[in-house]
């Protein structure tokens, strides 16, 4: 009952956004996070934006990933 | 199509190289991890996480399901409603089949019980708004991840006046419940997989009392296979060190303070109270109800129920599955007069419960 999904903000109207999940479009609140724009991922969770996905954060992991693969340690 | 930040937490070749890291990392008896979250369970029980890293790690199933670990009686409550104030009930889909004491939702609604199933707490105020020669009550279910949406939900409805529109509130907080798990000798739980969402709301650092009080390490850990094969490395590795700190594999989302700004509503909207949670029984300081100031939104008080009460006894085990004692399959009515299709217990019924995801994914 926890599942989020990341969503791409499009659009923003005060604390309302139009968002693309997976390619289609959603209307949801932004209540619930500050300091949201265009271009922003946030992760979406009954309706509401609950909060925003940091890019860098990401690629930090992506990149720590890239290493596992890239030196493989066989057991 | 590409999902972006999904994708790339599903890649089998670099899930093939943490699970070797894994291999490398820890040789001993299979360590107890808990994963706390329903969302988690399902994960590991879909993606054959479980089976991938028998012999090194036994997962736990926590209690984190909300729809698992809500009473009985609440149901009963809420179907009574439907049936003697003619009220519509609105609920998120999860909670449709759960069994109450006698009946569920979706057989009430066979005959004839107004339930609507909604997306958002915000649907149901929109639904509200349009009929409003009826009471609408949402059915508010949930643990921190959701209780923020049920709050904004109170707020607007609040603010923009919707006098038929009220919450019969059921919701939960983590923490506590770990607490208690923790402390109990016979879960023998070495580490905690924190829930990605519940943790995107509070935060990381809500963990560390946890951590040090009981030595037990914790990793937050996103919902993507990669993510929950990375957090169980994570907490591999701090089991080889005798560590028992506060890691996030998740820091994309979860920050160490959380969203403020999400708590700060919930603390305008909800004060603490215990909870009684479904096979497990009353957790002290584990439950939010909705606050005087918007006691008019409150069905408990608009429609003069009564508390939802401790438990009924049943020979269903949940209460044992939830805590991490014992397994499904341990349980005497697994598989036989409790099923997906007829569901005894809570932990079978929605489609997070940890007996329907060793059900459905033939978890040995």
């Amino acid at each position: 009952m926890c599942l989020g999904v990341p969503a791409r903000v499009m659009e923003v109207t005060g604390e309302a956004a139009t968002v693309d999940v997976g390619g289609a479009r959603r209307d949801i609140s932004l209540m619930l996070v500050d300091g949201v724009t265009v271009g922003d991922w946030v992760i979406l969770h009954a309706g509401f934006a609950i909060q925003k996905l940091d890019p860098e954060e990401a690629e930090k992991t992506l990149a720590l990933l890239r290493e596992f693969a890239d030196a493989p340690e066989i057991s | 199509m590409r999902l972006r930040y999904l994708d790339e937490f599903r890649d089998p070749a670099t899930a093939r190289a943490i699970v070797d890291r894994i291999g490398n990392t820890w040789d001993g008896p299979p360590v107890r991890l808990m994963e706390v979250c329903g969302t988690h369970t399902m994960a590991i029980a879909r993606s054959g996480i479980r089976q991938l890293l028998s012999g090194r790690v036994t997962f736990l199933s926590g209690p984190g399901c909300p729809v698992c670990v809500t009473p009985a009686a609440y149901l009963d409550r809420a179907i009574a409603l439907g049936k003697e104030r003619g009220v519509i009930l609105a609920t998120f889909g999860d909670m449709v089949r759960v069994p109450g004491t006698r009946s569920s939702l979706e057989r009430e609604r066979g005959k004839g019980l107004d339930v609507r199933t909604v997306y958002s707490p915000l649907d149901a105020v929109a639904l509200a708004e349009r009929e409003k020669e009826k009471e609408v009550v949402f059915l508010g279910v949930g643990f921190e991840t959701t209780t923020p949406a049920i709050a904004g939900a109170i707020v607007m409805a609040a603010e923009t006046g919707v006098p038929n529109f009220s919450v019969l509130s059921s919701v939960r907080t983590i923490p506590g419940a770990m607490e208690i798990l923790a402390s109990d000798p016979e879960t023998g739980i070495e580490g905690f997989l924190c829930p990605a969402h519940v943790s995107a709301i509070i935060g990381s650092n809500a963990y560390l009392p946890l951590a040090e009080k009981y030595a037990i390490p914790c990793v937050v850990a996103g919902f993507e296979p990669i993510d929950i094969l990375l957090g169980t490395l994570m907490l591999l590795r701090q089991k080889t060190e005798g560590a028992a700190r506060v890691e996030n594999e998740y820091a994309r989302v979860a920050t160490r303070e959380g969203n403020r700004k999400a708590l700060g509503l919930v603390s305008r909207v909800f004060e603490e109270c215990d909870a009684p949670w479904r096979g497990i029984g009353v957790l002290p300081h584990t439950g939010l109800r909705i606050a005087n100031r918007f006691s008019s939104l409150d069905a408990q008080i608009k429609f003069g129920l009564a508390d939802f009460g401790t438990e009924e006894h049943t020979p269903c085990r949940c209460g044992d599955i939830l805590k991490g004692k014992i397994s499904p399959p341990d349980c005497p009515l697994f598989g036989t007069t409790c099923t997906p299709a007829e569901p005894a217990g809570p932990c079978m019924v929605s489609g997070e419960g940890t007996c329907s995801a060793y059900f459905k994914y033939g978890v040995p």
